[in-house]
């Protein structure tokens, strides 16, 4: 006993001047192999009740599996998808519950099977060494000896070099023709359809709105004029220049010295595409004034230029500089004075 | 020389730029008394004298307290002054008012009046000041155009009230309450009136037959189980998820313990 633990002091002080344990756990000895767990046999290897019961359970669930296929059949027919949209309902979900227990009837019966009734043995199959033998390493070394005798490979320069060159440029034409698959986006992302005097319309109809629609407390979901006769890349342009027009209390508005020409009496617009990843922010609150991005809770206030006040988004909502023209119509000043959505890369 | 005479400015007669100014006034004005009285003829109460005095009795013993007395506001609750009938409808109609507790938003609960006394206390808050009427029952018809309806409503309501009306959360404890079953006229009066903190939607944002199309979408959405199976009380991703990750991962891992685990 006694000399043990002197050993065993020893082999500490040993690890301790070889390195700084620190917190690690140092194994103290390696995991041995522990060998197959002993052999159990199967209830239905010891009583012929058992495996006679186990093949009808299987029986019947492949059974099970062919009524499946047989109700699927009859579904299809007997709830037919119609004009009328909600039959799909019934269709899908009766068709659908067929067809599972078609394919889950063979699938447990198959499992069930190979686990009660085939043979039940314990098989080691010990893993061969990744490296090959040395006859066969030789032989393959001769391989590509003879290989590259015959062909001549290393003895024919011209051909090896125009081999080399050709094989270099031949993904050149792809590159090319791959990078004209994408519009460029180029400074699309800078601008929209907005520019100085573009009336501001209701979405979806494209009616324009005059300022004094917009009563206090309103919310007008806005489309650029134009936008709603397009019939080409309408929801791009769309999703780059949707706005939400709101009305507040001039005393209400705390803005900016700059920014102060922006509004017209009281009436604010704003991008409706959030800062944080785009999603459409159109909860406004008309009490507290602040427009919540459903996606992802940013909360932006509206009485002060859309500053973020809660949420994920990092920059305050653009705002649309609007005016209105000589027959009362509201319009935009300029398109947004910085690129709407998202942040991206060099912005 | 009559000719002379009329194109002389110096011999017309001095009644003359009178005359033709108070003609003037009297076309002009006219047609403003007769354009403000089209007005009026809409803005008129079909209320009687009685049916305010009425209805402000009921104010004074009900609401007062925190709309103060003559309606103008107090710290506790809003000045009612230009409301309207439909505000009173749609609050006290849906039960809303008279507030149980004060919070961040007031809740639909079991209506505590008549829709008699509702009436009267209608007639008073809109002799108060002119303000959105009652809805005419021709625009309450779930007789519109459903798609119509139905693009307005994902436009305009769908981000808080959710695609088919399910309701949503909004910040702090407010939250945009489920459509199924509310009334016709108490969600005509909500896009009017503006409760609470939904924003109004005017005649001219949604005219009113907008309002009666998006009336007939929600009627449709009440009426037409979900296409898409069962719908999970319409709540989207979340609910979705939830479901399929308790019920789906859950079912695929007791599969693959059945699979791994050696028959008995």
């Amino acid at each position: 006993m006694a000399g043990k633990d002197l050993e065993r002091g020893k082999e500490a002080e040993g690890f301790e001047h070889q390195f700084e344990t620190g917190l690690a756990v140092i194994p103290q000895d390696k995991i041995s192999d522990p060998g197959l767990e002993p052999h159990r046999v199967r209830m239905t290897d010891k009583s012929p009740k058992h495996a006679k019961n186990a093949e009808r359970q299987v029986a019947a669930l492949f059974v099970l599996s062919v009524v499946g296929s047989f109700f699927a059949l009859w579904a299809y027919v007997a709830f037919p998808i119609t004009d009328d949209l909600s039959t799909v309902r019934a269709n899908n979900l009766w068709l659908g519950l067929g067809m599972t227990l078609s394919l889950l009837g063979i699938g447990i019966g198959a499992v069930h099977w190979a686990k009660t009734l085939m043979p039940d043995f314990e098989v080691s199959e010990p893993r061969h060494q990744t490296r090959g033998s040395e006859d066969v390493r030789a032989a393959a070394v001769e391989i590509v000896k003879l290989a590259d005798q015959e062909s001549g490979f290393s003895r024919r320069k011209l051909i090896r070099r125009t081999m080399y060159g050709a094989l270099a440029l031949f993904p050149l034409p792809a590159l090319v023709v791959f990078g004209d698959l994408g519009p460029v986006v180029g400074d699309s992302l800078r601008h929209t359809m907005w520019k100085k005097g573009t009336r501001l319309t209701k979405d979806p109809t494209g009616i324009p709105i005059k300022a004094s629609d917009v009563t206090l407390g309103s919310v007008f979901h806005v489309i650029p004029e134009g936008l709603a006769e397009m019939h080409e890349h309408k929801l791009e342009e769309k999703a780059k220049a949707a706005v939400l027009l709101v009305r507040l209390n001039q005393e209400d508005l705390i803005e900016d010295e700059d920014k102060k020409s922006w509004s017209y009496d009281g009436i604010v617009a704003y991008s409706k595409i959030c800062t944080h990843v785009g999603c459409p922010v159109a909860l406004y609150e008309q009490h507290t004034h602040h427009l919540l991005c459903p996606c992802h809770q940013s909360t932006f206030d509206v009485t002060e230029h859309c500053k973020v006040v809660f949420g994920p988004a990092a920059r305050p909502l653009p705002q649309l500089p609007i005016s209105v023209d000589a027959e009362g119509y509201l319009i935009a000043q300029s398109d947004f004075l910085e690129p709407v959505g998202p942040s991206f890369w060099e912005r | 020389m009559s000719l002379r005479r009329r194109l002389n400015g110096s011999r017309r007669s001095p009644l003359a730029a009178t005359i033709v100014i108070a003609a003037g006034l009297l076309f002009s004005g006219g047609g403003f008394a007769v354009a403000t009285s089209v007005v009026e003829a809409n803005v008129a109460l079909p209320y009687t004298e009685d049916q305010i005095a009425e209805g402000k009795k009921l104010f004074l013993s009900n609401c007062a307290s925190c709309h103060g007395l003559n309606s103008e506001g107090t710290e506790a609750g809003p000045s009612l002054i230009g409301v309207g009938a439909a505000s009173v409808d749609f609050q006290v109609g849906t039960g809303r008012m008279p507030g149980q507790a004060s919070g961040p938003q007031l809740a639909k609960k079991p209506v505590q009046f008549t829709d008699e006394q509702i009436e009267l206390m209608a007639a008073y808050v809109a002799s108060l000041a002119p303000g959105p009427a009652i809805p005419e029952a021709k625009y309450l018809e779930a007789t519109g155009d459903a798609t119509h309806g139905g693009e307005l409503f994902r436009i305009n309501c769908a981000m808080c009230h959710n695609a088919v009306g399910a309701g949503g959360a909004l910040t702090e404890g407010k939250y945009a309450p489920v459509l199924k079953g509310v009334s016709a006229k108490h969600v005509y009066e909500a896009m009017v009136t503006g409760p609470q903190n939904m924003p109004v939607f005017n005649d001219s944002n949604l005219t009113p037959t907008d309002k009666q199309d998006i009336i007939t979408y929600l009627a449709y959405v009440d009426a037409n189980e979900s296409a898409g199976g069962y719908a999970l009380a319409s709540l989207g991703p979340v609910a979705e998820g939830l479901f399929i990750w308790i019920f789906g991962l859950g079912g695929i891992i007791a599969i693959t313990v059945w699979l791994a685990a050696k028959s008995n």
